[in-house]
């Protein structure tokens, strides 16, 4: 049991130095998601089964679609060569040995203990809920509040606007453009 | 129960948020700042974990909950900042945008 948190750990901490200190964005971004899969593992042996499961779907799913498609939209001026790139099967041997380790680290946790045995004091999902939404009510709220102008403000800064004046310099061009009549 | 001591998952929490904060200071690449910085995030939401694993409370688990929520408000507006300074300056390069700066000339 000890050596499966090593080894996350281990896989965790090498995935996370080659994301930080990789030249290619995408291949930083496969480096960041084996990362966050192995914190998640962490996560199920600390007896954290919905977060762990939330980490997944939350992190690894959503928030990295999202970096995933800014990197695609912006596209810094390497598309063909980027692509004979990715193609190339040597790009993917290093994240996909790392995958592995998780995996096998996985099953063998799963074959080798039973529910109970988890280290730490498991907190089922059950619990958390009712405390979310009894004790942490008013935080689910604000958090709300938050998510909303989190949409609201991707939604305005993300439309392309082509130029910006000042109202003041606006009708600075009128009083100007006024004069010589 | 816990064979693992706490102070050992405290720092793997601990490095993990290090190599978030090495991240953010070296890069100048704007994307590979805010992936440091979802890093620290993530690192930050362990030690809540570790904390109510320790302790057996289901508090831990709730705040990671609200990390969650505030690491995806913080990527989606950062994105589309980040979206933005390349429609404007076209590179993605932190160091560029040194409008506000006293002295252009001897930047960096």
């Amino acid at each position: 049991m000890n050596t499966i948190f090593y080894i996350a750990a281990l896989v965790a901490l090498v995935s996370t130095v080659l994301a930080i200190s990789g030249r290619n964005a995408i291949h930083s971004l496969l480096f960041l998601i084996v990362s966050l899969l192995a914190v998640s593992i962490i996560f199920f042996i600390l007896g954290a089964p919905f977060i762990a499961a939330l980490e997944v779907i939350v992190y690894a799913g959503a928030i990295m679609v999202l970096f995933i498609f800014v990197i695609m939209m912006l596209n810094v001026g390497l598309e063909k060569e980027m692509e004979n790139k990715w193609l190339r099967p040597q790009m993917w041997i290093i994240p996909s040995i790392l995958a592995l380790i998780l995996l096998v680290d996985f099953i063998s946790m799963l074959k080798g203990m039973q529910y109970s045995k988890i280290q730490g004091q498991i907190v089922l999902p059950k619990q958390v809920g009712i405390s979310l939404f009894t004790t942490y009510l008013l935080g689910v709220e604000i958090s709300a509040m938050l998510l909303l102008a989190g949409i609201v403000g991707a939604y305005h800064l993300g439309k392309q606007k082509k130029k910006v004046i000042h109202r003041f310099l606006d009708k600075k061009e009128e009083i100007l453009a006024d004069e010589p009549e | 129960m816990v064979t693992i001591s706490v102070e050992i998952q405290l720092l793997f929490a601990g490095l993990l948020f290090l190599m978030g904060l090495i991240g953010l200071l070296v890069r100048r690449n704007i994307i590979y700042m805010l992936m440091s910085i979802e890093v620290m995030f993530n690192s930050a939401g362990l030690v809540f974990i570790i904390a109510g694993s320790r302790w057996g409370q289901t508090d831990g688990q709730v705040m990671f909950i609200f990390i969650l929520a505030v690491a995806a408000a913080e990527v989606s507006v950062g994105l589309a900042l980040i979206l933005q300074m390349f429609y404007h300056y076209k590179t993605l390069d932190a160091d560029e945008l040194n409008k506000l700066r006293d002295n252009n000339d001897d930047s960096r």
